[in-house]
Formats: structure tokens, sequence, C-alpha cells
């Protein structure tokens, strides 16, 4: 009836997962009595659960990604911590846990916390950018988002009901191969992500149509923000690299379930394909983060530097490069695995040819902040912190792109150091400076700077002192994933970065605190004009926070930063454009296909891992019906009515002519 | 004080370096005596690591040539990048909006030459950089016998399930967690693995390369002189994966003879069967030696005669004991 599942699933005996597994089982429990008691259920469902509006599924990817970027830091804490005492020594826990820390942190740092931040914000700031009303799939992007937190889910029921996969975040086989990993672990990780993996491909496929056919009346490509170019390059990395990621893992999953031999040991399996795939995927991933976080970077330097972006062209054209030359280097990810002198020369030379129009982005920003009026805003902090530790990151990255280095600190120490450096400062500064930025534009108040300010200064000390230790331990030869360790010269520096997890952990507590105070001090906080940073681009144009229309009438974009163009022009007439004539709106209707497709096929994934065939059939052929009676629907679309636009638009016109008036006499 | 103490550190390393492009570096790092002295810190930092059993101390020659490939790389982009740190604070800092000295120039968004210059180094610096790793992939590619008068030992190495078996098919015995090699000699490995995927590698003297059953991957590497250098697996590999570790002890070539010959008169005989018995997971195995080997048994493994072995498992990690055959 339950396939493999029973009572022995959930960890009896082991004290630790079944604690934090019942913690947050109970803290879910809790916050959903919460919810229903106060009857916001009904709210919850309509205005978020089954919303299609782009703003509102930003916001839930971005806090999707934060409570996993949290789950991810306690699994990294459990890791610093169990090194550091773990010298001669067993440490408080066991190999069989420990190696299922690793694995999930990895596995929910890169899919489950910095993909949902990086798509929240694409998602929030994108149509916002682009001055239209929504993105081309609305529903569809509902449907990604739900099939996102499903993986998410997968993962997470891991913790309480069976285990996470033993074999690292990649599940390398043979070791993830049925008869070197026999439990569910494996499972999970395959479910999770094959059924995010289409999500996010539908990302990809939404997000290319809207930047590529939708998009405001005069914005032509080279009038767009540097932000929505790197999204472009972001999706199209997506629309081709998770096709590959699911093949890979597909293949994986025929091995394991339907007695394949794609990768085995046997019958002529050949680890060596799989690992060449999932970094042809793997790779552009990197990018897939990366790339939308420089945008970003770029968004939040020109602001508080009060200039244009330096350059433009060449950060687009850069950007680009990016785009297609991460195709080309996912061998530099496996040199020691014996492949010839020429082939590890070309991937290797690929690789550093990289850092060129990456080297060409520092150099942009650089003399964008030249010659401009530098405010140092949290963003811009977060901004300058990751100027400076990526281009060490970037450093190091370089080197080990050269073989014959790499063959000494491949899968040392020094490469753990390495990646978390450029995706800690490239990704989840970005994060940081991304949500602060744009959170007064979604939820119409700024966050508490001296909250921030503090977060971003002990993040920034945090991760130097976790992470520069552990590039002198991997120049030592200590490896990763050491679960213990005898070498008595690792032990040093090991017990610094123990002390860095302290600060990190500290950084952590303020960035809750800081979201905590601006909640309650939001009537403080509150930002009335729409535009609290003196923005450039056009998601500054509408209020704060924008109505579900985004713009009263959709504006006419005449040049590269529209929205500093439509203030200088204000300001030089000391009056605000003539009202326009408001026509009504047609706006996509809530559907809640997404949460229901998305439920069935969290049913599904469970029931895959667990062998729980007729719950498999079930979930299928329901998903399937839910996609079906989407299909046959009859009213896609409501209309707002012109009253109610023109009254919207007239109470922000008013807010700006009063910002018109007290900034009255000032150069534009 | 300080920054005499770091000196001495820079000149000591730089010092180490002996090739003509090092000097460069090393006039580089003299030209611009800010960039030196932080690099003088980096580099002062790196030789802590560099005396204390790290790839920096490297006791052969393919480790030598890696970590002097890794050195020079460093140099070559520390040119570059302590100037943009330095210049990434300073413009931010100059610029800053409460800086009335500043000029505000909001319309400096385009310089020919500036896009020229950051365009054009970073392209030199990796056309330079390309020509080290094109050189450097094919000198120290692990396949490339090392040049020695003296004919290389060989070594066959199977990765087991956490630790590992080293044959010598020419002295006809073998050993378990001991690499015992002579000193001044190249050393040749053939390398398979018996279950899951591993990753050879001693970081005194360099190279890693990974283990796969079904298939020889190859390595030369060398020691200087004699002593004990700690090897390990750097390919994670399962529950007892922290303690796959092994001591390489390079000793001079009548030792080694003398090893040998003490070798084959004690322990086991290593055929199909002790292999079988032997390729069951253990971990924490403390050294031990086969009196002789089945001359076949490195290829039975290779050519999957002998079927992969159970392989590490977890449901059966409790029961983990020393499989020192009983005799």
């Amino acid at each position: 009836m339950f396939g493999k599942l029973t009572w022995d699933a959930i960890p009896w005996s082991q004290p630790i997962p079944l604690v934090a597994g019942s913690v947050v089982v109970l803290t879910i429990l809790a916050i959903l009595a919460w919810v229903v008691l106060k009857g916001y259920l009904p709210y919850l469902w309509r205005e978020w659960i089954t919303s299609v509006d782009h703003k509102r599924i930003g916001v839930m990817y971005t806090l999707l990604g934060m409570v996993m970027l949290l789950r991810g830091f306690i699994d990294a804490i459990m890791m610093r911590s169990q090194q550091a005492v773990a010298f001669r020594a067993a440490g408080y826990l066991p190999p069989e846990h420990y190696d299922q820390i690793f694995s999930a942190h990895g596995t929910i740092m890169i899919f489950f916390a910095a993909m949902p931040i990086i798509i929240g914000l694409m998602n929030f700031a994108v149509p916002l950018q682009l001055g239209v009303r929504d993105v081309a799939f609305p529903t569809l992007n509902s449907t990604s988002f739900w099939l996102t937190a499903t993986g998410a889910l997968l993962v997470n029921i891991s913790l309480v009901v069976g285990e996470f996969a033993r074999t690292g975040w990649l599940v390398y086989p043979p070791l993830s191969e049925l008869p070197y990993s026999p439990g569910v672990g494996v499972d999970y990780y395959l479910w999770a992500l094959l059924i995010s993996g289409v999500g996010t491909l539908m990302t990809g496929i939404n997000f290319v149509t809207t930047i590529l056919k939708i998009r405001a009346p005069g914005m032509s490509y080279l009038r767009m923000t540097v932000f929505c170019w790197t999204a472009l390059a972001s999706n199209l990395l997506i629309i081709a690299a998770f096709p590959i990621l699911t093949a890979t893992l597909g293949m994986l999953a025929l091995d394991r379930y339907l007695g394949f031999h794609f990768f085995g040991n046997e019958a002529g399996g050949n680890m060596m394909m799989f690992i060449n795939l999932i970094w042809v995927w793997g790779h552009p991933e990197v990018y897939i983060l990366a790339l939308p976080a420089f945008g970003i970077y770029s968004e939040v330097i020109s602001t508080f530097s009060g200039k244009p972006l330096f350059n433009y062209r060449s950060m687009v054209a850069a950007t680009m490069a990016i785009c297609l030359i991460s195709f080309l280097v996912w061998m530099h990810h496996f040199f020691t695995m014996g492949a010839g002198a020429d082939v590890n020369a070309f991937f290797g030379i690929t690789t550093s040819i990289i850092a060129v129009p990456t080297g060409v982005k520092i150099y942009n920003w650089l003399f964008t902040m030249y010659g401009g009026r530098v405010r140092f805003t949290t963003p811009m902090l977060w901004s300058m912190g990751f100027l400076v530790t990526f281009v060490i990151g970037g450093m190091t990255g370089v080197l080990l792109s050269v073989p014959p280095a790499d063959f000494l600190l491949h899968n040392s120490l020094f490469l753990v150091a390495h990646f978390h450096n450029v995706i800690i400062a490239a990704v989840i500064f970005a994060a940081f400076a991304g949500v602060t930025y744009w959170f007064p534009k979604a939820f119409g108040f700024k966050l508490d700077e001296g909250w921030g300010k503090a977060a971003f200064w002990l993040s920034l000390l945090g991760f130097y002192v976790v992470f520069m230790p552990l590039y002198v331990a991997g120049l030592l030869g200590m490896t990763r994933r050491l679960q213990h360790y005898e070498v008595a010269a690792w032990r040093p520096w090991v017990l610094i970065a123990g002390v860095g997890i302290l600060i990190m952990i500290a950084a952590a507590g303020c960035q809750v605190v800081q979201f905590v105070v601006s909640i309650r001090r939001r009537d403080e906080l509150r930002d009335e004009t729409g535009d609290p940073w003196d923005g450039r681009s056009l998601e500054w144009a509408t209020a704060s926070p924008p109505p579900p229309f985004n713009f009263a009438v959709l504006p006419n974009v005449q040049g590269e930063e529209p929205y500093w163009e439509i203030k200088r022009r204000a300001m030089e007439a000391q009056q605000m454009s003539a009202e326009p004539r408001y026509e009504p709106i047609e706006m996509p209707r809530n559907s809640p296909t997404g949460f229901i497709t998305a439920f069935f096929c969290t049913m599904t994934g469970f029931a895959l891992i667990w062998h729980i065939w007729w719950m498999v059939a079930l979930g299928i052929v329901a998903a399937y019906a839910v996609f079906v009676w989407f299909a046959w629907r009859d009213v896609t679309e409501y209309s707002i009515p012109a009253e109610e636009v023109a009254r919207f638009d007239r109470a922000r016109r008013q807010a700006r002519e009063r910002w018109l008036a007290q900034h009255a006499g000032q150069p534009a | 004080m300080k920054a005499q103490a770091m000196q001495a550190a820079l000149a000591g390393t730089v010092k180490q370096l002996p090739d003509s492009r090092s000097s460069g570096v090393r006039r580089l790092l003299q030209r611009h005596t800010l960039p030196c002295r932080m690099s003088a810190v980096l580099i002062a930092f790196l030789s802590v690591s560099g005396c204390s059993g790290g790839v920096l101390d490297a006791q052969g020659p393919i480790g030598a040539a890696g970590a002097k490939i890794l050195l020079n790389a460093l140099g070559i982009m520390l040119v570059i990048v302590v100037p943009t740190i330095i210049a990434i604070l300073a413009f931010g800092w100059w610029f800053r909006a409460s800086n009335m000295r500043a000029r505000y120039r909001p319309d400096f968004v385009y310089s020919g030459g500036v896009e020229l210059v950051v365009w054009g180094i970073p392209i030199l610096t990796i056309l330079f950089l390309g020509g080290v790793i094109w050189i450097g992939s094919h000198d120290l590619d692990p396949f490339k016998p090392i040049s020695s008068p003296d004919k290389p030992t060989e070594v066959q190495v199977v990765s087991l399930d956490w630790k590992w078996l080293f044959i010598y098919p020419e002295e006809g015995v073998a050993s378990v967690n001991e690499l015992v090699v002579p000193a001044g000699v190249p050393v040749h490995f053939s390398l398979t693995s018996a279950s899951v995927m591993n990753m050879f590698f001693v970081p005194q003297l360099g190279s890693m390369i990974a283990t796969m059953n079904g298939m020889v991957t190859q390595l030369h590497l060398a020691a200087d002189k004699s002593g004990e250098f700690y090897g390990q697996s750097a390919q994670y590999s399962g529950g007892g994966f922290s303690d796959m570790n092994f001591t390489v002890r390079a000793v001079p070539k009548d030792a080694f003879a003398q090893w040998v010959a003490t070798a084959r008169q004690s322990g086991s005989a290593l055929d199909r069967t002790s292999y079988l018995a032997l390729c069951q997971q253990s971990s924490n195995v403390r050294p031990f030696t086969f009196r002789s080997v089945d001359a076949n048994l490195f290829n039975a493994v290779v050519n999957q005669q002998l079927p992969p072995c159970p392989g590490p498992n977890i449901e059966r990690a409790g029961a983990t004991g020393s499989p020192r055959p009983e005799r």
C-alpha cells in the first residue's frame, strides 16, 4: 500500500535530525494555525497563492529563497562546527548524517536559495523596468513558482521522512547508483530537482519571451537596463542548460528505477558521461546566477553614483560574451579526471578568457563611480563589498583554471573557498543589495539602514574570517567533505573559520532584526513618492507598491534612462507632464492552476521516492486534469475601469508634485 | 620591524622561484611599492602554508613545477588585481557624495581610451596566461613520463572502499595504505578503482588524479629525497572517506630493496579470493603487505573480469573492522 514507506523512515533514534525536524514541523503548523485562526487564509489564497501578478510571485520567490538560505546556512553552521571539533575526534555528527548535511547544503543553496532569490528579483523588476504590465505568460509564471516550491518542500521532507542524498550536491555516480546508495536519499534529490527544473525551464521561456516580445513603446533593445539584459542572458542560459540537467538526472533516475546502465559500473555504463553532462549544465548555472547579480550591481552602482552606467554598450557586449563563453568551459570542473593535455589546455584557456568580459564589467562599474556622487546606502555598501571581494574570487578562479595548479588544488578547501568567494560575493551580496534596493518599491517603505549596514559589515567580516583560512587549509592539502581529520597543520585554520561562522550568525541575526524593525517602523520609513533612491529606470516611475497594472499609461520611452529623462524634464519645466487620458486596463485573472498542479506534483514526487505506485498514477492524472481544466477556461481576463486607474494615478501625481515643489530650484 | 619581516618573507619566497619569469614578477613587485607591500602580506600568508606539508612545500619535481606555475600565475594576476582593488576603494571614497572637492561629472559615461584599456589589459593578461596554461598543461600532463636516467618504479593503485591498495608488479608484492617508493626515482602509477570514484592525491608530491572502475588513469610522480608524506583521497567516496588516507615513505634505493625483501617474506598472498575479501568496505586500516600478488590481478580489476566490489554502503557502515587477514 505505501511502498517502501514505513514508520522506520522517521529517524526516531537520531536526536539531531529528529529534533530539527520536529521544530520545523511545529513551526510550520504554528504558522498555519495562526493564519487560519486570524482568518488570513482567504486573503492569502486570493491575493498571494493564486496570484499571477509578477510582483507578488517575485516576492514569494524571494521569500522562499530567503527561508531556504537560512536552512542552508544552518547546514553550514553544522559543517563548520563539526570540523572545528573533529580534529582526531569523531565530532558530534556521524558520517551518515554529516554527509547528508553537505549534500543538502549545496543542493539547497544553489537550487532553492540562490535560484529563487535571483528569479524572484527578475520577476519583480524586469516587467517594471521594461515598462509593461506583466510577463508574457502570467499563469505559467505562477506554476513555475509553485513547482520550485515543490522541489524545496521535497528536500525538506527528507529531513523528517527518510534521508537525503549522501553523495555530494551533484550526486556523482557510481556512488549515487542503486548498488552504492540504495536508500531514498538520492531519489529525494532526483525528484526535487526534476520537478523544480521544469519550473525553472518555464521561467526561462517566460522571461525570454517577455524581454524579446513585450516592451513599452520605444523601449528598443539598447534602451533596456543592464539588469534586463542580464536577465535575458540568464534566461537564454536557462533554456539552453536546464534541459541538459533534466535529461541527465532523468537518465540517472532510469538507472535507479528501471535498471538502465547509463552511468553505473556495470554493462558499459560510464560515470564520466554523467560528470561531463552535469557540468555542461553546471557551469552555465553559475552564470545563470551571476549575470542577473551583475545586473543588480549595475542598477545599484549607477543609481547611487548619480550617473548613468559607464560604457553601457560595452557592458551589454560583455554580458552576452559571458553568456556565450560560459558554455565552453565545463571541463575545468574535472581537469583531474585524466583528459589529455590538449583538452585540459583548451578548457583552461576558455575559462581564463571569461575573466576578460568579467574584468571589463568591474572596470565599467569602477568608472561609473568615477566623477559620481556616491551615496553609501546599504545596497551600495553591498556593491562595494562585492567589487573588492569578487576581484579576489575571480583571481583564485583564474588560478584554478591553470590545469597544473588545479592538479594541486582540485577538491581541496581552496576550491571550496574559491566558489564561496565568487558565489557569496556575486549572488548573495547581490541578493541583499537587490532586496534592500527594491524593497521600498515592493512594500512602500524602506528597510532600516542601521541594521542593514550592521548586517553588511558583519557579513563582509564574517566572510573573510571564514573563507580566507580555508584558502590556506586548501594550500595545505586539506580536501573538502572531511567529517574528521588527523593533520595538525590544518587545525588552526579550521578553528579560525569556525570563529568566522559565529560572525556570520551575528550577521544573519542583524538581517532578521532589520526586517522586524523595519516592519514595525514602517510608518516612519514610508516612501510616498515611489522614487526613494532618486532612481533612473522605469520601475521608479510608478507608485510604491505599484498597482496590479504597474503603469496607468504605458510609458513612451525616448532614451536609455527613461525615468531620469522624465524627472529632468519635469524639473526644468517645474511641472509634471500633462495628465494623460486614462483607459480601462485588461489584466489576467488569478488562477489556482499553479498551486493545484504543484500539489499533485508534490504527491507524485513523494510517491515516486517511496515507490507508492498508485499514488504516482493518481498524482500524474490529477495534475494533467488540472491542466485540461485550465485550458478549458472561458474568462481569462478582467477589466479595471478607467476611473479607478485615474484615481490611482492622480494620487501618485499629487505625491510627485509635492516632491517637485520641495525640490524646486535645484538643478536637475 | 613587521615590514622587514614581510620583505624577508617576500624575498625568501621569490628566491624559491628559480626561473626567469619569476624574476620578472619580482621586478614588477619591486617597482610598485604599495602593491608590493600588499602582496608581501599575501605571500607571507602563503609561505606560512609553504613550510608545513602542503602543496607549496613540494618534495618532488612535479609538485615543485606545479607550485611554481601556481605562484607565477598568482604574480601575473596580482599585478592587475591589487591596483584594481585600490582603485575601487579610492574611487568610492574620493567620489563620496559629501566630498565637495570631488568634481561631479554626470556626463562622463563613455571614453574610447578607457574602453581600449579595460578590454586591452585583460586580453593581454589572458594572452600571456593562456601561454602559461598551454605550456604548463603539456609539461605537467599527468600521463607524461618524467625524464630520468633511472627506470621508473611501477605501481598499480586500486582504490578500495576506504583504503588504498598498492601493487608492485615488478617486485611481486603489494601494500595496503602505505606507499613505499625509492627516493629520487620516478614512479609510474596506473590507477583504477574497485567500486566508486576516488582521487589519488599526495599534496607534497604534486598532481592528483581520479581512479575509476573499469578504467585506468596514469600518473608520474617522484620524491626528491627520503621522507614521509601524507596521502589521501581527494574525491568523496562515501561514509569512510575521511579515513581514506595513506602514508607515502620515500626511502633510499637500498632501503626500498630491503623493504621489498621483507615484504616477500611476510604477509599472505594477494590472489582473486583474498582481493575479494580485502575489497569489502572497512576504514582506518593499519598498513600491511602481501608477500605475493597474482600477476594478472590489476588487469582483471580493470577489465572487470573481477566484478566491481560491493562498494560503500551506509546501511552496513556500522559493521566496519580491520579486514586484516587472519594468519
